[in-house]
C-alpha cells in the first residue's frame, strides 16, 4: 500500500466516523463538530491526492482548494454555532425537537 | 458586449449584496435594479448561445486550474431566465411584504442578493470546485434567509435544514477530492472525456448523487423539506422551493449527463426514477393531509420533485427537455403559489385551511393566483407543466416504460385532489372573514403575474425547448 492510498483511505474512515456522530448523537453541538472534521478528513483526502505523481513535486492545485475549503468550513461552522444558540435561547434546548417530524418520518 | 454578459447575473447581485448591507435606504431600489439588470444580462446572453451555441468565458484571462471558467449552453440559459425572471417577482413581492418590517428587512436584502449570485454562480460554473463553492454559499444563504424572523418552528427547520444542506454539499465535495484524485483536472468537460467506470468514479458517483438528492429532497430523503419551506417568510419559502432546490438538481444533471456518462449504469438511473415515481405518490398523499395552506404546498414540492427524476430512467432526448421544462414551469407555479399562500396568511393571522375559509371574496387575486398556478402543477393542458408532462410521457412510452406513465397520470390527479381541496376552503362563502392585516401592494399581482407566466409557458414553449436544445447531451430533440 502507497502512503497515497494510506492518506486517502485514512481520510475515508474520518469521514465515515463523522457521518456516524452525526446521525446518532442528537446534542447539536456534537453535530456541528461532527460537520466541521468531516470537512477535515475530506481535506485529508484532498491533500493525500497532491502527491498522485510520486518523484514530481506536488501538485499546488489541492492545496489552493483546501484553503478554500478551510474558509467556508469556517464560515460554515461559525454559522451554525449562531444558529445554535439561537435555538437553545429559543427553546431552551440543546436538540432538535424530533416530534416536529410528521410521524412517519421520526427517527 | 460578447462574452462579457456571462458574468453579469453573478457579479450584479454580488455587487448588491455588498452594496445593501452596507446602505440601508437604497436597499430596494438598488435590488429593483439589480433585477432589471439582470434580466437584461440574461435576455442577451441566452439570444447569445441561441446564435453562437455554448459560450465559455475565463475570468480575468486566467486558465484553468487556477483562474475560474464559466460555460452557458441551453441549459444553463434556461435556468439563468428561470432565475432571472422568478428572481425578480421574488423581489418585487419581497419590497410589499417587508415593508412594515424593516429589522427584517435590513438582512434580507444582502442575504437574498447573495443567494441569487450563488444560484447563477452554480448555473455557469465550468467546473467541480467552483459548483461547490456555489452550492455551499446557496446553502448558507438560503438558512439565513428562512431564519430572518426568528421564529420558533422556522429556527429548529433550519438548523436541521443547515446540518442537511451541509452535508449533501461535504458528500459531493468528497466525490470532487475522488474524481480530482483520479482524473487530476477540474473542468466538467474535461473529466467527462476522459470517464471511464472504476471504483473510484462509482463511489464519486454515488457521493455526488447521495449529496445532491439529500439537498434537492428526493424521497425518501425529504423529511426536511416541509417544515423549512412552510415555515419561512413567504417571500423566502417561494424562493426556496421555486429555485433553491432547483440549484442541486441542475448540478445533478449537470454531472450525470456531462461528467459521469461513462460511468453510470441504467440499474442507477432506474434507482432515481423509481425514488421520483415514490416521490410523486408520497407527497401527494401526504399533500391531501395536511390542515395547513403552506404545508400542503410544502408537500406538493416534494411530489413535484419527483417529476425531475423520472429523466434519469427515461434517458432520451425528450425526458432530458421534458424534465427540465418541469423544473423551470415548476418554479413560476410554485412560487406563485407560496406567494399567494403567503399573502393570505398574512392578511387572515394563520394559514388554517378552516381560517381561509372564504378568502375568495375578500383576496380574489391572491385566490385566482393560487388557482392558476394549480392548473400547471396538476399539468393541464394547455399550461407549462403539461408541456413537460407531455414530453415524459411521449418518452415513457418510447422507451416501453409503461409504468412511469401511469404513476406521472396518477400523479396529476393526486395533484388535482389536493389543490382542490385547498380551493375548496379558499372559495366557501364565509360571512366571518375576519382581515387582520391588507395586504401590501404589488404582492398580490406579482404572484397573479407568476402564474400567467407559468401558464403561458405552454404555449410558447417551442423558442424555449429550441433554446434547451443548444448543447443538450442526449442530442436534440428537435430533428
Amino acid at each position: 500500500m502507497t502512503s497515497v492510498t494510506l492518506y486517502a483511505l485514512s481520510g475515508m474512515v474520518v469521514v465515515a466516523v463523522c457521518v456516524y456522530g452525526l446521525v446518532s448523537y442528537p446534542h447539536l453541538i456534537r453535530k456541528i463538530l461532527a460537520i466541521n472534521v468531516m470537512g477535515s478528513g475530506i481535506f485529508l483526502v484532498f491533500l493525500s491526492f497532491s502527491r498522485r505523481v510520486p518523484g514530481e513535486n506536488p501538485d499546488p492545485v489541492p492545496h489552493a482548494m483546501v484553503l478554500t475549503g478551510i474558509v467556508v468550513a469556517v464560515c460554515a461552522t461559525a454559522f451554525a454555532l449562531a444558529l445554535a444558540r439561537r435555538v437553545h435561547e429559543v427553546t431552551r434546548s440543546s436538540y432538535l425537537p424530533e416530534e416536529q417530524d410528521p410521524p412517519e418520518e421520526a427517527g | 458586449m460578447t462574452g462579457s454578459a456571462i458574468v453579469v447575473p453573478i457579479m450584479l447581485p454580488l455587487l448588491a449584496a455588498t452594496l445593501t448591507f452596507f446602505f440601508r435606504r437604497g436597499a430596494i431600489t438598488m435590488s429593483l435594479l439589480t433585477a432589471a439588470g439582470t434580466i437584461a444580462a440574461v435576455v442577451v446572453l441566452s439570444l447569445e448561445v441561441m446564435d453562437q451555441g455554448p459560450l465559455s468565458y475565463t475570468i480575468g484571462g486566467w486558465d484553468a486550474p487556477l483562474g475560474i471558467e464559466l460555460y452557458a449552453d441551453g441549459l444553463a440559459a434556461v435556468m439563468l431566465l428561470m432565475s432571472a425572471f422568478v428572481g425578480t417577482a421574488i423581489t418585487v413581492y419581497a419590497a410589499g411584504y417587508f415593508s412594515g418590517k424593516p429589522a427584517v428587512a435590513r438582512h434580507f436584502w444582502p442575504l437574498w442578493m447573495f443567494a441569487w449570485s450563488s444560484l447563477n454562480v452554480i448555473f455557469l460554473s465550468a467546473d467541480i470546485f467552483n459548483l461547490y463553492v456555489g452550492l455551499e454559499l446557496m446553502g448558507i444563504s438560503a438558512v439565513a434567509l428562512l431564519t430572518l424572523e426568528g421564529e420558533r418552528d422556522a429556527l429548529t427547520a433550519g438548523m436541521r435544514y443547515l446540518l442537511v444542506s451541509l452535508l449533501g454539499s461535504l458528500a459531493y465535495l468528497l466525490g470532487v477530492a475522488l474524481l480530482y484524485g483520479t482524473f487530476g483536472v477540474l473542468a466538467v468537460q474535461e473529466i467527462g472525456e476522459q470517464m471511464f467506470p472504476s471504483p473510484a468514479t462509482w463511489t464519486a458517483l454515488a457521493l455526488v448523487t447521495a449529496g445532491m438528492a439529500l439537498k434537492t429532497a428526493l424521497f425518501p430523503l425529504h423529511f426536511w423539506l416541509p417544515p423549512a419551506h412552510s415555515s419561512a417568510p413567504s417571500p423566502v419559502s417561494a424562493l426556496l422551493s421555486a429555485l433553491v432546490v432547483k440549484g442541486s438538481f441542475y448540478l445533478l444533471l449537470r454531472l450525470w449527463f456531462d461528467v459521469f456518462p461513462e460511468a453510470v449504469t441504467p440499474a442507477a438511473g432506474q434507482l432515481l426514477g423509481i425514488l421520483g415515481a415514490a416521490a410523486i405518490v408520497w407527497g401527494s398523499i401526504l399533500a391531501l393531509v395536511q390542515r395547513r395552506l403552506k404545508l400542503l404546498v410544502a408537500y406538493s414540492t416534494v411530489a413535484q420533485i419527483g417529476y425531475l427524476f423520472i429523466l434519469f430512467a427515461l434517458l432520451t432526448p425528450e425526458a432530458w427537455s421534458g424534465g427540465v421544462y418541469h423544473a423551470l414551469s415548476h418554479a413560476f407555479a410554485k412560487a406563485a403559489m407560496f406567494m399567494a399562500a403567503g399573502t393570505l396568511m398574512h392578511a387572515l393571522g394563520n394559514d388554517d385551511l378552516d381560517t381561509l375559509d372564504g378568502s375568495s371574496e375578500r383576496f380574489p387575486l391572491s385566490v385566482y393566483a393560487f388557482g392558476l398556478a394549480g392548473i400547471t402543477l396538476m399539468g393541464l393542458p394547455f399550461s407549462g407543466g403539461f408541456t413537460a408532462k407531455w414530453l415524459l410521457l411521449s418518452a415513457a412510452l418510447e422507451t416501453g416504460q409503461w409504468w412511469y406513465v401511469t404513476v406521472v397520470l396518477f400523479g396529476g390527479l393526486l395533484a388535482a385532489g389536493y389543490l382542490l381541496r385547498a380551493l375548496a376552503h379558499l372559495l366557501t362563502p364565509t360571512p366571518t372573514v375576519k382581515v387582520q392585516h391588507e395586504p401590501a401592494r404589488g404582492t398580490e399581482a406579482t404572484a397573479l403575474i407568476l402564474a400567467c407566466v407559468a401558464l403561458l409557458l405552454g404555449l410558447v414553449s417551442a423558442p424555449i425547448l429550441e433554446l434547451l436544445q443548444v448543447g443538450a447531451p442526449l442530442g436534440s430533440m428537435i430533428p
